[in-house]
């Protein structure tokens, strides 16, 4: 298929509530052209809504949406020149396939010639086209999944907003439609925002990954930046299986020193931790869970709890004193009150506790 | 062992339900066929077998033809208004706006309220020289003085008006529920593919609603046939049976004028009529219906 050339979109300041608090709070994001981006974070958070502003489904209380340099705000979801596809793929039941994904060129009035031209190239690529005559209802879910999709990439926009497409399909078909729909984006070239709660799919699709917690960004950036920088004490949290252990400092005893007086929160990975009987942080062993390749230890100390992920082979007994080492570069610091990370006063930290 | 049981107990559960159905729709049914070949009774004259005889009565009688060009009348202005009305009525209520379930409610009121007990309201309107639709006419243009029910010419179309009036509300609501089956993200798909407000309509509401639009449509059939108490207070059938309707021709045959093997006739020629025409309906629909 020819290739559109992808748009960047731009939000400033996009409000939009039905109550208290606001579903989207002063939302500034930038998406660049031919990039694929996922709005990830838990339910609520507003990133179906943030799509929909795009899309022109639901108009903001304040703010502006530009689509390649235009803006366009006030315009109409058929004015913005974009396909989506929805959740519940939105089918429509009482047509077929094949008029399903021409849906859009005929209502644009795109002559019939171009029209079986555009779709016989469509469901070539989505193997669509055994299935032309049939009607939704006949299709499995994840052929489903593919009409939608076709009816989003037969106009050719620029633009393809996706509302968690592959929330109701099956582990396997989801693993599977993942590299497909982002090596269709590769191919195609258009501009993708891509709405879900699952960071799996989000890190691994993405180029850039806007993480959004009740209403607003919290961290919009590459997927490893995102892990190896996390910019909140949120984002943190939310990314990684297991997540970032989030440490207070007093957890440290007295090596924090006077540190201890400040609500600093210390951000370790569990991967990036070991037993070390000479290690900065002592704890005491509360679980031991071996996974075959890891073993994940839950430690305990000073009333905080963390998760050490060891090597497979480890054996600690439940209420064993430990020691836990880890490199300083490896160390994060977060200020407890506010949720921000501080690099600024990282290595005098660092310096402390680990010196 | 156990399959007969299982067979009694299907009859026992069936029984209530084929007892009243044989009683009061089968039997009377067969019996009205029985009945119209034969005479009626009359004092001393017992009901005797003639035949076809009642049928070549009917072939004869002018006022039977009438009726039936007036019920055919009578279906086609109001089925399709109605039909129309309670689209396009459902369409509105099902937008968000203000005082929504107060509309539904009084586009719903007609159908609540006895057909007897509005008629006598629609005779008030009707009334020549200070009902409702003379005074509004008089005032606006001073045309003068109408006799809508007393008028052959009109008589007929006032009785339809007040049926589309009472019909209408009810099949809107049957139209307001398949409505808020559709989900509204097959709306939302259709307007980002560029689909303006009536493209959706034909294109995407308007086969959806199919199966609803033949249950309406069926019903407003049978109505058209069934639907008469209004009659008996507007206009009586007259004036010379201008509004005079089948079921209400049985009636006054029956029950006025006590020829009872010649009503027997005429409701023979009303039910082959209304099963036909059911027939009819599902057959051509069906094909065009999409369930889901």
């Amino acid at each position: 298929m020819s290739t559109p050339d992808g748009k960047s979109i731009s939000l400033s300041g996009i409000t939009k509530s039905w109550g208290d608090p606001p579903a989207v709070d002063h939302v500034d994001l930038e998406i660049a052209a031919g990039q694929f981006t996922a709005l990830l974070g838990p339910s609520g958070c507003g990133k179906s809504t943030t799509l929909r502003i795009i899309a022109g489904l639901e108009f903001p209380d304040s703010g502006t949406v530009t689509i390649g340099g235009e803006d366009v705000t006030a315009l109409p979801p058929a004015k913005r020149n974009i396909a989506m596809v929805f959740q519940s793929y939105a089918l429509f039941p009482h047509l077929s396939v094949a008029e399903n994904i021409t849906f859009g060129l005929r209502t644009r009035r795109v002559p019939v010639g171009e029209r079986g031209e555009r779709l016989k190239r469509a469901a070539d690529l989505l193997e669509l086209t055994p299935y032309l005559d049939r009607k939704p209802s006949q299709l499995s879910g994840g052929q489903q999944q593919r009409v939608a999709l076709g009816r989003a990439i037969i106009a050719e926009r620029p633009v393809c907003l996706m509302d968690e497409p592959l929330s109701n399909l099956d582990a396997r078909l989801r693993h599977e439609m993942r590299s497909e729909i982002r090596a269709l984006q590769q191919k195609l070239g258009f501009t993708m925002v891509y709405v879900t709660h699952d960071q799996v799919e989000a890190i691994t699709m993405a180029d850039q990954v806007a993480l959004m917690n009740k209403g607003h960004v919290e961290q919009a950036a590459s997927p490893r930046e995102i892990y190896d920088r996390p910019a909140t004490v949120f984002a943190a949290r939310f990314i990684g299986t297991p997540p970032m252990n989030l440490i207070p400092i007093q957890a440290f005893g007295e090596k924090a020193g006077t540190l201890a007086s400040q609500n600093y929160l210390i951000g370790i990975r569990p991967e990036v931790m070991h037993l070390d009987a000479d290690g900065p942080l002592k704890a005491t062993v509360v679980e031991a869970e071996f996974l075959g390749s890891e073993t994940l230890v839950t430690c305990e100390a000073v009333n905080s709890r963390f998760v050490v992920s060891a090597s497979g082979g480890t054996e600690v007994g439940r209420g064993e004193s430990v020691g836990i080492g880890f490199k300083q570069s490896d160390m994060h610091l977060f200020d407890g009150d506010k949720g921000a990370r501080c690099d600024g006063e990282l290595s005098a930290v660092a310096a402390a506790l680990c010196g | 062992m156990t399959r007969r049981i299982e067979w009694v107990h299907a009859w026992l559960l069936l029984l209530p339900a084929m007892v009243f159905l044989f009683t009061f729709t089968h039997l009377p049914a067969v019996r009205t066929i029985i009945d119209s070949f034969f005479s009626t009774a009359r004092g001393r004259r017992k009901s005797v077998f003639v035949g076809l005889e009642n049928y070549q009565q009917l072939i004869d009688d002018p006022t039977f033809w009438k009726v039936l060009a007036n019920n055919l009348w009578f279906a086609l202005g109001t089925i399709p208004t109605s039909i129309a009305i309670a689209l396009v009525m459902a369409l509105w209520v099902n937008e968000k706006l203000a005082g929504r379930s107060f509309i539904r409610m009084a586009y719903f009121t007609p159908t609540v309220l006895p057909l007897i007990a509005v008629a006598n309201i629609w005779l008030f309107f009707y009334t020549p020289g200070f009902g409702l639709f003379d005074q509004i006419a008089t005032g606006l243009f001073d045309t003068g003085q109408h006799n809508f029910l007393g008028n052959p010419d009109t008589a007929l179309a006032a009785v339809m008006v007040v049926t589309v009036w009472k019909e209408a509300g009810f099949f809107m609501i049957f139209y307001l529920a398949a409505l808020q089956t559709i989900p509204p993200s097959l709306l939302e798909a259709a307007r980002v593919e560029g689909a303006g407000r009536w493209t959706i309509f034909w294109r995407v509401v308007f086969p959806l609603l199919m199966p609803t639009t033949l249950f309406v449509s069926v019903n407003a059939v049978i109505n058209s046939f069934r639907l008469v108490d209004h009659l008996f207070i507007l206009t009586g059938g007259g004036p010379n049976n201008a509004s005079s309707l089948l079921l209400f021709y049985i009636y006054e045959t029956a029950f006025r004028f006590w020829d009872t093997a010649y009503a027997a006739t005429l409701t023979v020629v009303l039910l082959v009529m209304l099963s036909l025409l059911a027939i009819g309906q599902f057959f051509l629909f069906d094909r065009k219906v999409h369930y889901k």
